[in-house]
């Protein structure tokens, strides 16, 4: 065993210095005599994405002079409860989907822009739960409603003043068809 | 903590090849082609000086041989922690002497010369690095690359050169995911480290957010909004094929690979509220990992698979805490201001970045887990989103210039700062990938 260690040190020994002579001229080599590939990155293929088209819904949910046709909920900042102001708007849309089980509404909950894009949208899913929770105690079902966030990401007004802020803290109600 | 605030290097950067797609339709448009350029605004405390002569050619073109030895100068230069000596003039390979007394005189520290040749179709870019006072070779290397690849074989001559001087490993290899906004849609963009050779993964109307590279460096996870709420994806960038990962009833969000890339944290609101679960890489075996009664998001895998880290206000207020992988009791981490959120850990287990707050700021924070201490590390007030470098050196965050958002990249020890910035863009959203393999 020692001697074929001997022999295979002997061996390695004088290959490797044919390796480097063979290489590298004269001065000595490289660490590296053959190249050692690099990473050869496939050209990466866009995919574009396809949004989602609307189709109409029921005069009831979009005539101005209904009050179904107003969506949104504001909250104050760091407010995630339904103001008595709303409570009214959230029951006429309670009365909706109970009239109409066969329609399903998403709640979009959203924030202003300020912090982590993703602690923001737990933050809008807190808004947006309010609002599914209110449906339901007030009698729709729960397989009728969908509640997510949009966080800060999409934002109604494109500013950077209170103004905006506020009209960003927000939760919109939309219905089949609309998403 | 030192700041250097001139720029002392604003660098154009070329323009990329177009990318193509099997039968020749170009499906990148100019917007999307925009590259994003490096400003090094501070540097080390001491940078080491280093010439790099242009690569001799044995057969090719001397353009190549120049543009290759500029690609490991400018490398080594945005890295702040290098000076680099004029070399023009000097030819010179990996095997002809060292001109040692001119390279004293010049005031390099370490020189490098080295050749290029084409063999079928493939370079083969072969380099030594000499110590100068010492008037001896420290270390060599061969690297083979096809031609459209040459930078690489530059950004692999950068790494070797920095990891024999500094004796940590070199992220010139490595490359940026970040998603850009401009005219109204968003690019999940594909860049290497020095801005250069970026490509488009996704174009969306809508939405992208929180892009995390697989370990292995060949998928993205992110969250898209195209759907009206968000939907997490797995997006392969050697296909150029995605899948669902998940799309639970609710919000789907915050997806992080674990060190070994088998299973994913995300965060789920399907039981109510923002909880965190994991999945298996392929979508299936869901189980809850957290169960608190308030937020819990942005978890992240600590690199030896211990922990996951991640933000909860569950004291009241946004905070970092750690929980071990399987679960169990969390342990809160930060304890300084009310909102500390968007955890990331270097991938050496030592620091933890993240996002503070401090009179209505948002600032980048470095935690040294051992002794438990934070540093401040900017002065700006929109940071955002921190990334580390696979060499757990630099973190690269997003930030906001003149009303847009650009990228920033910070040293640990707050010193080296480079910006990085897409002109007609918004830029947000970082992830630094792996070490390629």
């Amino acid at each position: 065993m020692k001697k074929f260690s001997r022999f295979l040190f002997f061996f390695l020994s004088a290959a490797f210095s044919l390796f480097l002579l063979s290489g590298c001229g004269t001065t000595g080599a490289p660490a590296e005599t053959s190249g050692a590939p690099v990473e050869d990155r496939a050209q990466i293929a866009p995919i574009e994405t396809s949004g989602i088209n609307s189709s109409t819904l029921p005069s009831a949910l979009t005539d101005p002079s209904s009050p179904l046709s107003r969506r949104s909920i504001y909250f104050a900042l760091d407010r995630y409860d339904i103001a008595e102001e709303y409570r009214e708007l959230v029951t006429a849309h309670a009365r909706f989907l109970i009239a109409n089980p066969q329609f399903k509404t998403l709640i979009q909950g959203n924030t202003d822009e300020r912090g982590s894009r993703e602690y923001n949208l737990s933050l809008g899913q807190k808004r947006a739960e309010a609002v599914k929770q209110m449906l339901m105690l007030l009698g729709a079902q729960e397989s009728q409603i969908e509640a997510v966030s949009l966080g800060e990401e999409k934002p109604r007004a494109e500013g950077h003043d209170e103004a905006a802020w506020a009209e960003n803290r927000r939760a919109d109600l939309l219905y089949s068809g609309e998403f | 903590m030192l700041r250097f605030a001139a720029v002392f290097s604003a660098l154009r950067l070329l323009r990329a090849a177009p990318l193509w797609l099997g039968a020749g339709i170009l499906l990148l448009t100019p917007a999307a082609q925009a590259q994003l350029s490096i400003e090094v605004t501070g540097s080390g405390a001491r940078q080491i000086p280093v010439a790099i002569a242009d690569f001799s050619v044995l057969s090719g073109s001397a353009e190549q041989g120049a543009a290759l030895a500029d690609v490991a100068r400018r490398d080594l230069e945005q890295s702040g922690l290098f000076r680099v000596v004029n070399a023009e003039g000097v030819r010179s390979d990996e095997s002809s002497p060292v001109e040692y007394a001119l390279w004293k005189e010049r005031g390099a520290d370490a020189f490098a010369g080295g050749s290029l040749s084409l063999a079928s179709g493939r370079i083969e870019a072969r380099f030594r690095l000499y110590d100068v006072t010492r008037q001896a070779p420290l270390t060599g290397a061969a690297f083979l690359t096809d031609v459209a690849h040459l930078r690489a074989a530059g950004h692999r001559v950068a790494d070797t050169i920095y990891e024999t001087l500094t004796g940590e490993r070199g992220v010139f290899s490595t490359r940026i995911a970040y998603v850009l906004k401009t005219a109204g849609r968003y690019h999940l963009q594909i860049a290497d480290a020095d801005g250069h050779n970026a490509q488009t993964a996704l174009i969306s109307s809508e939405p992208v957010i929180s892009p995390a590279w697989s370990p292995d460096g060949t998928r993205i996870a992110y969250v898209s909004f195209e759907n009206k709420k968000p939907i997490i994806f797995s997006h392969s960038l050697l296909t150029g094929t995605r899948q669902v990962l998940a799309n639970f009833k609710g919000s789907n969000s915050a997806p992080a690979w674990s060190p070994d890339g088998t299973r994913i944290a995300l965060v789920l609101s399907r039981d109510g509220h923002s909880q965190i679960y994991l999945i298996n890489a392929n979508g299936g075996g869901l189980t809850r990992l957290s169960n608190s009664a308030g937020i819990d998001t942005e978890p992240q895998f600590s690199a030896d698979d211990a922990f996951i880290y991640f933000t909860s206000d569950r004291g009241g207020s946004p905070q970092i805490y750690r929980v071990a992988a399987q679960g169990g009791m969390a342990e809160r981490i930060t304890f300084t201001g009310n909102y500390n959120v968007s955890p990331s850990l270097s991938p050496d287990g030592k620091n933890l970045a993240f996002i503070t707050r401090q009179d209505g700021a948002f600032r980048l924070a470095v935690m040294d887990l051992a002794s438990r201490q934070t540093q401040i590390l900017s002065d700006s007030s929109k940071d955002e989103s921190p990334s580390f470098a696979p060499n757990s050196r630099m973190i690269v965050l997003a930030t906001e210039m003149g009303g847009r958002g650009t990228l920033s990249v910070v040293s640990i020890d707050g010193r080296v700062r480079q910006r990085l910035s897409v002109p007609a863009g918004d830029v947000r959203e970082p992830a630094w990938s792996p070490f390629p393999r």
